[in-house]
Parts: structure tokens; sequence; C-alpha cells
């Protein structure tokens, strides 16, 4: 059974793929990538840290320079018409004929599918217009679409069929809040029907809000991938103290070995050493020390952190 | 839905319906017709008998025969005697211009428009197959071609029989045919004319095969054109105008004698063929191999 094996692969699994433009520009640089089947992978990296080549290659869109990409068990792009069919995209924003209704684009999009088939066409699209939560809006020609609007139908287009990997980039750009939480929900439900689902984002919190695992590109180059957990505990939690007495907080946090140590008002914010004091004996030796105390605690490592300590930046900052 | 189910499904759907090129040809058709753009096209290719022949009427109201001293198109001087010649007037007048400008609009903007927009990578991605999608445009291109044609031909008919009387039909070589048969010859007529625009239908596809730009792919077309034009005018570069697609054009006028002329008309035919053959395979080689990064 072809199928059962191609089912033990990774969703993804790219080996040393790169890519290098016409004007000699190192777009991707020998990328490892694994994206275990089932998971909901978040794509990281600063614009322009070929996140995009990447995915393009992954769709058969343009061809690698050097290295292999496998995706759903089949190289791409030679296996394109087996494997596309199984995979739904939303790539660099929606692309939509403005001159035809929200669901006359999605049946154009479906007739391009020699898998699809005709007969079912229009409630298939009736039931993506629905999970979109587009059905009152898909008669409107979609010039007259909002840029939310836009990126309903062109989810929508990726959930025509039933997939087995989703690969959608910046999928909340320009939805509301409500719209946000409203495609957050949709990939949890995708993701628990067992829907693979690659994200690629720059939005830190939505990642670390949906995905199991991540990975962090910069400059055409894989920094890091694993699970979300793991990366976020790559990066060490901070202690914070809310006290009166900042000077003499600081004076004993020193003495224990805290690093990095900053002011704030009332608020000392430090970095815990690598072996790990006991807190409370910390917190004894700030009252002994007569600190008044109001609060005390460790912030938990966010992506976000995990991030910056990687690619040293902030996170829009081009590569 | 279980992973299993997903597989089973996927698994169910692999093998490619029968009719697998046909749904994306019906809806690539759809769309070129419903382009506004395409629509103000064949209006304004359906004015043109219009024009031509209320200007005749006008022209021939005062008693004097139209188009003489042999200026304008080819037949007006019959189209008062009968309306039918209006058809043969109208394509004569249309083919050199308007017509292939309205297929280089059309088959310039077929791939580059699509990349210019955005929608060609989720044409690709659906995934619609380059070598299937390729097809799917030039076959709506040349359902173009025949579309546009018609509406000359069905526009310059219904202004010829409501301003001018209709009858049998004396052909060039002075042979009187029945009003039906010269309908069919008026049908034939029409159908060498859209043979005549395959050549440029195929020229435009690769140009759009080479930008993202839909605009630059249309203007480059229309350019190209333009210049096969000119060149075929001018004597001393003969060697070279046997290969030009404009070349054999008005050959359709030799469908209007009897016994049929048939040399010219089958090196149209030779010709279209040679640009379909060759400029289709480097639109393919070219779409094919591309990085569409658009």
């Amino acid at each position: 059974m072809e199928a059962l094996s191609a089912a033990g692969e990774p969703a993804i699994a790219t080996h040393a793929l790169t890519k290098r433009y016409r004007g000699g520009q190192l777009a991707v640089d020998r990328l490892d990538l694994v994206v275990p089947r089932g998971s909901v992978f978040g794509f990281l990296g600063p614009n322009g840290s070929g996140k995009t080549t990447t995915i393009r290659m992954l769709m058969g869109l343009i061809e690698p320079t050097s290295g292999t990409a496998r995706v759903l068990g089949e190289e791409m792009p030679r296996a394109g018409r087996r494997v596309l069919p199984r995979v739904g995209a939303l790539i660099e924003g929606p692309a939509l004929y403005g001159f035809l209704t929200g669901r006359d684009n999605l049946l154009r999009f479906d007739a391009a599918d020699p898998t699809a088939d005709p007969r079912t066409r229009r409630a298939r699209v009736d039931a993506a217009l629905d999970r979109v939560g587009l059905v009152a809006a898909a008669g409107k020609k979609a010039r007259a679409y909002s840029l939310g609007m836009k990126q309903r139908l062109g989810l929508a287009a990726a959930l025509l069929q039933p997939r087995e990997l989703l690969v959608l980039d910046e999928p909340t750009n320009g939805l509301d809040p409500q719209g946000m939480r409203e495609i957050r929900t949709l990939v949890r439900g995708l993701a628990s029907e067992g829907t693979t689902v690659f994200l690629s984002s720059h939005l830190l919190d939505e990642i670390e809000q949906v995905c199991t695992h991540a990975a962090v590109m910069a400059q055409g180059r894989l920094l890091t991938q694993g699970t979300v957990a793991e990366l976020a505990s790559s990066a060490r939690g901070r202690l914070a103290v809310t006290t009166p007495d900042t000077a003499e907080a600081v004076r004993v946090l020193k003495e224990h070995g805290v690093n990095d140590l900053t002011v704030d008002d009332d608020r000392v914010t430090g970095e815990l050493p690598a072996a790990v004091p006991e807190l409370a004996e910390l917190n004894a030796a700030l009252v002994r020390a007569g600190v008044r105390v109001r609060s005390f605690g460790t912030a938990r490592a966010s992506l976000e952190d995990a991030f910056v300590a990687l690619t040293g930046e902030g996170f829009d900052v081009a590569g | 839905m279980s992973q299993a189910e997903l597989t089973t499904a996927a698994a169910g759907r692999a093998a490619p319906s029968p009719l697998w090129a046909l749904s994306l040809f019906r809806s690539e058709v759809g769309t070129v017709f419903r382009r506004w753009r395409t629509i103000a096209l064949l209006g304004v290719l359906a004015a043109v008998p219009v024009l031509v022949g209320i200007a005749v009427k006008m022209e021939t109201d005062d008693g004097g025969a139209a188009g003489h001293g042999g200026g304008g198109p080819a037949f007006i001087s019959q189209v008062t005697n009968n309306g039918l010649f209006l058809v043969f007037t109208s394509l004569a007048a249309t083919l050199p211009f308007f017509l292939p400008m309205a297929v280089g609009v059309v088959a310039g903007d077929s791939v580059a428009g699509e990349a210019s927009s955005g929608t060609l990578r989720y044409l690709l991605v659906a995934p619609a197959g380059r070598t299937r999608l390729l097809l799917a445009k030039f076959s709506a291109t040349l359902a173009f071609c025949c579309a546009a044609t018609l509406t000359v031909a069905a526009s310059a008919l219904a202004v010829g029989a409501i301003l001018f009387p209709l009858g049998d039909v004396t052909l060039i070589s002075g042979v009187t045919v029945s009003f039906g048969e010269g309908l069919l010859r008026a049908l034939a007529v029409a159908g060498a004319v859209a043979l005549s625009l395959v050549g440029i239908a195929a020229l435009g596809l690769f140009v759009s095969t080479l930008t993202n730009s839909g605009i630059a792919a249309m203007a480059t077309t229309v350019g190209l054109l333009i210049t096969a034009q000119i060149v075929d005018q001018f004597p001393q570069l003969h060697a070279v105008q046997p290969y030009l697609f404009p070349h054999y054009w008005l050959s359709f006028a030799d469908l209007l004698r009897a016994p049929v002329y048939w040399d010219q008309l089958l090196d149209n035919v030779g010709l279209q063929a040679l640009y379909a053959a060759v400029f289709g395979s480097a639109a393919w080689a070219r779409f094919t191999s591309k990085d569409v990064t658009a």
C-alpha cells in the first residue's frame, strides 16, 4: 500500500534545499526542514528571510537550484499532479478575479483541479464559503471585497477539498481581531481532524497560541526547529521583583548570581543564572535584607524572547 | 476525520476524470468572455459593419456608386446591390487590424494577465498542470478568434439585410449563385478569416509567457502585428514576406471564385499551422520551465 507507507513519512521534508536566483542572490541556503504529520507548524522569520521562496519551492512554483523537497512523501515539483490535489495553499496573500463573484472565483479554482469532481463542485464551493463565513457575500464581485474578505476567500479556495496538508502564508493578514480569532479556531479545528498545517506568520503570539512545532529562518538559513515548548524553554525566563527599595534589591540579587538586572520604576528584572537557585530562598534573602517585596515571580520566556535571542534583532527587520 | 479516512479520500479521487481537460477549458472560456474588456472588443468589432453600412448607404442615396474610383475596402462597390457583400467588405476591413488586434489583446493577456494578478500561482497549485493550462489558454484564445470573426460577420449580415437588398450573388469570376450558396460561401470566408488569426494567437501566447505584465504582453503582440504589416508592404523585403503571418490574409477572397482558387488559401493554412507549431512549442518550453514568482 503506497498510501500507507507515504503516511509514515513527514508531511514536508527538505534536504539541503537551495535556491539561488538568477542575479546570484542566495534566497534559501541548504535548508533541512522536517514537518511532522499532524503538527501545526509555525514557520517564522523576518521579511526577506526566504520563507516565501521555500513555500514556492514546496508547491512546485519554482525549481530548486539544488537539494530535494518531499511533500506528503513524494518529490516536488516532479509529483505535483499527485501531491497538490491533497494540499490546500494560501501563498503571499489572496489573488482573485475582481470581475467574478466570490463564488465564481472558487468555481474557477476548483475547475483547475483535474481530480475535483464537477458533480459535487457547487456543494463543495458552498461548504467552503460557509466554513470561512462568507456565504452572505458570495454573490458580490470580488473587487468589492475588503482585504479581510479576500483573505477568507483565499482560505476557502484552500478548503475546497479535504486536504492532508494546508500551507498558509500569513493567513490572518488584514483581518480584524474577531476574524483572527475565527481563523485560529478554524486552524485548530482542521488540525484536530488530522490535517497538517504549515503556517507562516509574523505574529509570534499567534504561532505560540496555535502551533505545536515551529522553525525559525533568517537570511535563507534555518536557525532552529522543534516543538514550540522546546523553543520557548531554550530562552531562559526572567525574574521580576516589584519593590520600592530597588537599589537594595539589585544588590541582593546580584549577590545571588542574577544577571542583566534592569530597573524600571519600582520593577527590577533580571536573567536567572543557568543553575537556577531555589526561588523561595531568593525571596527570603531579599526580605532578610529589608527589601519590601510587593510581588515576586518569574515571567515565562515567550517565543518572542526565543526569536530575538536567535536572530538578535527585532522581528520585522528585513534580513 | 481521521488520518486514515483522509488518505482513502485522497486515493478515491486520485484518478483524473476523463473530462479533465474540458473542465478547465470551459472555465477558461467563461473567464475570457465575462471580462468587461472582451465584451468591449466584441462591441467595437460589431460596430465596424454598422459604420461601413451607414457610410455606404449615405453615399449612395444620391444615386452614385459606392467606392467609385476603386477606393475603399474590397467588394464595397457591390454592397448596394447585395447586402451579403457587406459581410465580405467588413471582414476585409477588419482583418488587417481590428480583428488581429483584438486577438493580440486576448492572447497577450492570457498568461501574463494571470501572472500580474497573482491568480496564476493559485491555478498552478490547484494543480491545473502547466501543459494543460497552456492548452486551455490557447484553445480559449482560438474560441475568441472564432467569436470575434462571427461577431463581425453576423453584425454585417444583419446591417446588410436591413439597409440593402438581398438576392443572388455574383461571384468575382462573374458566375451567379443562389443566395443560399452565397451564405454558405460567407460562412466559409468567416472560417478562413478565423483560421488566419491562429498565427497571431500563438505568437501572443508565447509573448505572454515571457513577462509578468499583461499590458506589456498585449502591447508587444500588437506591436509585432503592426511591424509585420509594415514589412509586408515593402517590395524590397519580398524574400521574407511569404513567412509573415499576415501575408496571405486577403486570400479569403479566392473563396468567392468559381471554381475556388485554392493555392493561396492553402498557403495561408500552412503558414498559420507553422506559426502555431513554432510559437506554441516555444510557449510550452518557456512556460513549463519558468519560475513562477508573481
